[in-house]
């Protein structure tokens, strides 16, 4: 593949008048198909191609004070090491550190703990912005893409596990703030849309797993790959709310909500998002 | 989704009676929910206590929005413990009430502004968002769920389609009534709503109020075209 990092940057100012469309998820104008123009410049090439092979080199690379790669350290869940299908299979429980994980906070584990890497940095970084670049994008990309073919798979074995599920329901449906918005408010009906973005019924397995399956993503009116974190993040955001902390319980019980509503859904990440 | 549709409309516009209260009360009482009454509250896990203890652990405030925009008022609770499905109909009619209560009518009686500031605030999907600056007015973002004017095609679909409203309907008492009611407080008719509380909450301003009215109505606004 070889499409350049500036070749993307044109494409996207071209489709999206440079970056003025942001973080206007709402205020999107009729003719703005930015996926669409994408598609017709530059075919099915995914930029997140070039997120990935960074990512691998990051996954396979000792790095940090205790100079290890998380190849040798890092458990995703189908033990040490082990990336091929480990995406397909969170967020779950891990005994390490005792607490249920998304592919987001599973990485800051590893970073922090295994690497001796500095949790403050990393979070500072955590989303990518031109020559300010996220290691956790790279690698949530690259661990995404070998899950590829894969189905969405997720136990609710462990106690903390069910808790998590039970926690991201109720989080579904909790309205709040000055627009009485939930999740549900927005994605719990077939076939809406808002302005003209498609919100897909995530309370049901088609609407499910046409997203859970498409993150992490290439946002081409951001030129970066976005985890679902930051998806969730920025739904919060529209929903009038306080600012959701990375990698909280929160961001992780909704997930694994939405997973398990996903479930046998066939791992296509990473997607092409607007 | 199911939710049950609880709307007063047809009957109060049916009775051209401006007694929203009563209205709501009598059709709430005289058609009870179809479906079983949810659970009682009692003995069930509250799911919402749930989810705002995990909140206050995973937010943290920012600009406008301070960790206070998390706690539920009773509308917001009720429609969330039972959703998808809808709250029993003893805790319907409450927040009928409630809302129906809720609602200001402009003091002067003057329901309609100027169309033009309206289709403005209609367009403008700003405000409230912790990313917002808070000295600049809100807007109502109508687009973002409805039709309105026919050259909007970039209109959402979570509402029903507006088009043609004021013309499809004429501008009796009752039904300006009716729909300033529906933009201050929706939640006084349709208790679970998806549309916001754009006067109850302090979104809209009362004059802004009168000018998406006009959007609505006036003649020569694009809707009614
Ligand atoms: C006010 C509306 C609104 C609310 C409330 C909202 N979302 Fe969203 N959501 C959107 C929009 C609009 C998009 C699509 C954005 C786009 O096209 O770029 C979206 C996209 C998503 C996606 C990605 C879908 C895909 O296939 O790519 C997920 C997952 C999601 N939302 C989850 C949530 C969750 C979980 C919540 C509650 C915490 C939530 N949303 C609340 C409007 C909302
Ligand atoms: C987040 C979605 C949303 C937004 C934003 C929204 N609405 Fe609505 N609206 C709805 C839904 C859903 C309904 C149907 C349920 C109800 O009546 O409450 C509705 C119903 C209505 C009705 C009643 C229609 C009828 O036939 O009786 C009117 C009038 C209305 N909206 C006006 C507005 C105006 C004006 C604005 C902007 C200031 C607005 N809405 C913004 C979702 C929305």
């Amino acid at each position: 593949m070889k499409l350049t990092k500036t070749a993307i940057r044109t494409a996207v100012g071209l489709a999206l008048g440079l970056g003025a469309a942001a973080t206007l998820a709402y205020a999107q104008s009729a003719k703005d198909d930015p996926v669409a123009e994408y598609r017709a410049m530059f075919g099915d090439d995914n930029p997140a191609e070039l997120w990935q092979s960074r990512g691998k080199d990051l996954w396979e690379q000792p790095r940090g004070p205790k100079n290890v790669a998380l190849a040798a350290v890092c458990d995703l869940g189908l033990g040490k090491g082990v990336v091929k299908g480990a995406y397909a299979q969170l967020p779950r429980y891990f005994k390490d550190s005792d607490k249920v994980e998304d592919l987001d906070s599973r990485l800051l584990t590893c970073m922090v703990r295994d690497q001796g890497l500095d949790r403050d940095t990393l979070l500072a970084h955590r989303f990518g912005d031109g020559d300010n670049k996220s290691d956790i994008e790279a690698l949530a990309a690259y661990i995404a893409d070998q899950s590829r073919g894969m189905p969405i798979k997720v136990a609710l074995t462990h106690p903390k596990e069910k808790q998590a599920y039970a926690l991201g329901k109720a989080l579904f449906y909790y309205r709040a703030g000055t627009h009485d918005f939930g999740c549900s408010t927005c994605h719990s009906q077939e076939g809406k849309r808002i302005r003209l973005q498609q919100l897909p019924d995530l309370a049901a397995a088609d609407g499910a797993k046409e997203a859970m399956t498409t993150w992490p993503a290439y946002r081409v009116s951001q030129g970066e790959v976005r985890t679902l974190e930051w998806r969730l993040g920025d739904c919060f955001r529209q929903q009038r709310l306080p600012e959701m902390i990375y990698a909280s319980e929160v961001p992780i019980a909704l997930t694994l909500f939405l997973a398990k509503n996903a479930e046998g859904g066939v791992m296509a990440a990473p997607g092409l998002k607007r | 989704m199911k939710r049950l549709m609880i709307a007063v409309v047809p009957l109060l516009l049916a009775a051209a009676t401006p007694m929203l209260l009563a209205a709501g009360k009598d059709t709430a009482a005289a058609k009870p929910a179809a479906k079983p009454a949810a659970p009682a509250k009692a003995g069930k896990p509250d799911r919402n206590a749930l989810a705002y203890q995990a909140m206050l652990r995973s937010f943290k405030p920012h600009g406008q929005a301070g960790m206070d925009r998390l706690k539920q008022d009773y509308t917001q609770a009720e429609c969330s413990l039972y959703a998808p499905d809808d709250p029993p109909p003893a805790i319907v009619r409450k927040l009928m009430e409630r809302n129906q209560a809720a609602i200001r009518y402009p003091a002067d009686g003057k329901y309609l502004g100027d169309w033009k500031q309206g289709e403005k605030i209609a367009q403008d999907g700003f405000g409230k968002q912790y990313s917002d600056d808070p000295n600049v007015p809100s807007g109502g973002n109508c687009y973002a769920c409805h039709q309105l004017a026919k050259d909007e095609v970039a209109y959402g679909t979570l509402g029903p389609s507006l088009y043609n409203y004021g013309k499809l309907r004429g501008q009796s008492e009752a039904i300006l009534k009716y729909t300033w009611g529906k933009i201050y407080d929706t939640k006084g008719m349709m208790v679970c709503s998806n549309m916001p509380r754009f006067g109850h909450m302090g979104i809209l301003t009362e004059q802004q109020i009168r000018d998406v009215m006009a959007l609505l109505f006036d003649p020569d606004s694009p809707v009614n075209q």
